[in-house]
């Protein structure tokens, strides 16, 4: 375990190098947030009523969760890297040592993340307290604990898609399209631009059984106490059940993946 | 006898080769890789089909953002579209490779041609996927104006892609000068991206916004123009000509400033490589 705990160590050296570039990313992010707000603002305005059960608060509370939620789970460069390693010939090191390279790269995804986390803290906390007035407090005290609980899950599934993503490298040439694609539809599923529950019943239901969900929407949910009992419990099995399937699945492309490598130039 | 104009011509001329052998060099390159070009164009495809989906999202539950309709506001985002495409075609790629020229010492080599280095650095490379979603962007926006029965005169089609091309401008002069800090820090790419996130700003309708957040992005970042002046003309919704002229202004102004960072930085570098 304690090679492992140096890789984290490492990785937090590491990143610290990008702290400027992560400052800029979570600032700049906040643009077409606030212009996202306001753009909702502007529609309440027209209509009094709330909008599919969300009063403007919910609403803009909904989008300062997403950027909380986003901000402690979103791969930041993990899935470039991992892609051009395996491009380079760089995992051939780690077929000769004692390090497995799922575990090596979820210690600097999790460096990464604090790194993230710790930069962005100023950016956004004070993005969030300008606009206070709107922030609902959580359901409950329970609600928070399976909101932690439930977003921890979400960023370790969001890791080991991306990684499985990644590894499609071992196969094709150039794999950014496929990740931007993949992304693009992420945005979407996972209720990055709005909330998931503003759509259409039946096309809400279409997108449950997709993991994407469980990425983003579904602790924003939690928080907001629009999931309770028994509906949360059977949530957040699903989203236990799809972060095991995508471990196995990892494990599996991994090992296909390395008995088609062929350590190019390594 | 003056011999300028003369000079100027054949300059021009002599320009008009350079950029034709980039044009012919990048779709040599392009075509070496159609597969990953064709998939480039559904990615982008995907993103543009993502912001309809949001647009079409926010009119299931209303029919009218401040005074915009739905269709209106597929043109909008048609427009920006459009907008954005041309100036990823002409100007992105090159304007992310910069810091990279500065970083390996390849601009020295740039400085030393017989021309122009910023026409050089600007146009280097061409990426003929933006022209293809460019195209698509204007199926969507003729679409919307079907539905909004919409006939523009020739004059309004003419002035719509003058507006576009003062628009273009714009983008490609504030990345240009953002592009320019390279020869402070080679890390300048952030700060690429992140001018990346305001296209999320320019399609958006124009009167969801007020106070300072409208006025900064009108004034100083004129983001809030750059989309929504074309659109508006083709919509017969301009109150008066004063919103095309700023923008003409703006295009004008943005350039000159870039150039003007431009040449004070080149003054001041000294070269990265030994």
């Amino acid at each position: 375990m304690r090679k492992y705990w140096h890789v984290l160590k490492i990785g937090i050296e590491n990143t610290m190098v990008y702290r400027v570039n992560f400052l800029l990313r979570a600032g700049f992010g906040l643009i077409p947030l606030l212009a996202t707000i306001y753009l909702w603002q502007t529609v309440y305005r027209g209509q009094s009523s709330s909008i599919a059960g969300y009063s403007l608060g919910g609403m803009i509370s909904y989008y300062l969760l997403v950027t909380i939620v986003d901000t402690l789970t979103a791969v930041n460069e993990d899935d470039w890297q991992i892609a051009a390693d395996i491009k380079d010939g760089n995992i051939s090191q780690f077929l000769l040592k004692p390090i497995d390279y799922l575990t090596y790269r979820l210690c600097l995804f999790l460096s990464g993340k604090i790194i993230f986390t710790v930069v962005s803290l100023v950016p956004v906390g004070i993005f969030i307290f300008c606009l206070r007035q709107y922030m609902v407090a959580p359901a409950g005290g329970w609600a928070l604990v399976c909101f932690l609980l439930s977003t921890l899950l979400a960023a370790l599934l969001q890791f080991f898609m991306s990684y499985t993503m990644a590894l499609l490298a071992f196969w094709l040439l150039e794999v950014s399209t496929v990740i931007f694609m993949a992304f693009a539809f992420e945005y979407l599923a996972g209720g990055h631009v709005f909330p998931l529950n503003i759509l259409p019943p039946a096309l809400e239901a279409v997108l449950n059984c997709t993991p994407f969900p469980y990425l983003l929407f579904f602790p924003v949910s939690i928080y907001l106490g629009q999931v309770q009992g028994a509906a949360l419990w059977r949530g957040l099995g699903i989203q236990a059940a799809w972060l095991l399937f995508f471990y196995l699945l990892a494990r599996m492309v991994w090992h296909r993946g390395i008995r088609k490598y062929s350590a190019v130039g390594g | 006898m003056n011999p300028e104009p003369v000079k100027s011509i054949s300059g021009l001329r002599r320009y008009a080769m350079i950029y034709a052998a980039l044009w012919r060099n990048s779709v040599v390159r392009e075509m070496g890789f159609k597969s990953n070009f064709l998939l480039w164009i559904v990615v982008e495809l995907m993103w543009f089909t993502l912001q309809l989906c949001f647009i079409g999202v926010i009119y299931l539950h209303t029919d009218h953002i401040a005074t915009w309709t739905k269709w209106q506001v597929v043109l909008l985002v048609g427009a920006s579209q459009f907008i954005q495409q041309l100036f990823q075609a002409i100007f992105l790629s090159n304007c992310i490779q910069f810091s990279e020229l500065v970083r390996t010492g390849r601009l020295d080599f740039m400085l030393l041609l017989p021309m122009n280095t910023r026409f050089l650095v600007s146009l280097r490379v061409v990426d003929l996927g933006g022209f293809v979603n460019g195209a698509s962007a204007l199926v969507v926006m003729g679409y919307a104006g079907h539905q909004l029965h919409l006939s523009p005169s020739a004059a309004q089609i003419l002035g719509f892609f003058l507006l576009c091309v003062a628009s273009i401008l714009i983008h490609y002069s504030l990345i240009f000068l953002l592009t320019s800090v390279a020869f402070w820090t080679v890390r300048a790419q952030g700060i690429i991206w992140g001018y990346y996130s305001l296209f999320n700003v320019a399609r958006l309708p124009d009167a969801a916004f007020q106070g300072f957040f409208k006025a900064f992005f009108t004034f100083a970042i004129p983001m809030l123009l750059v989309a929504n002046v074309p659109a508006k003309l083709l919509l017969n919704t301009l109150q008066s000509p004063g919103s095309m002229l700023l923008l003409a202004g703006m295009g004008g102004m943005c350039f000159v400033l870039s150039e003007l960072f431009w040449r004070f930085s080149l003054r001041r570098y000294t070269s990265a490589s030994a």
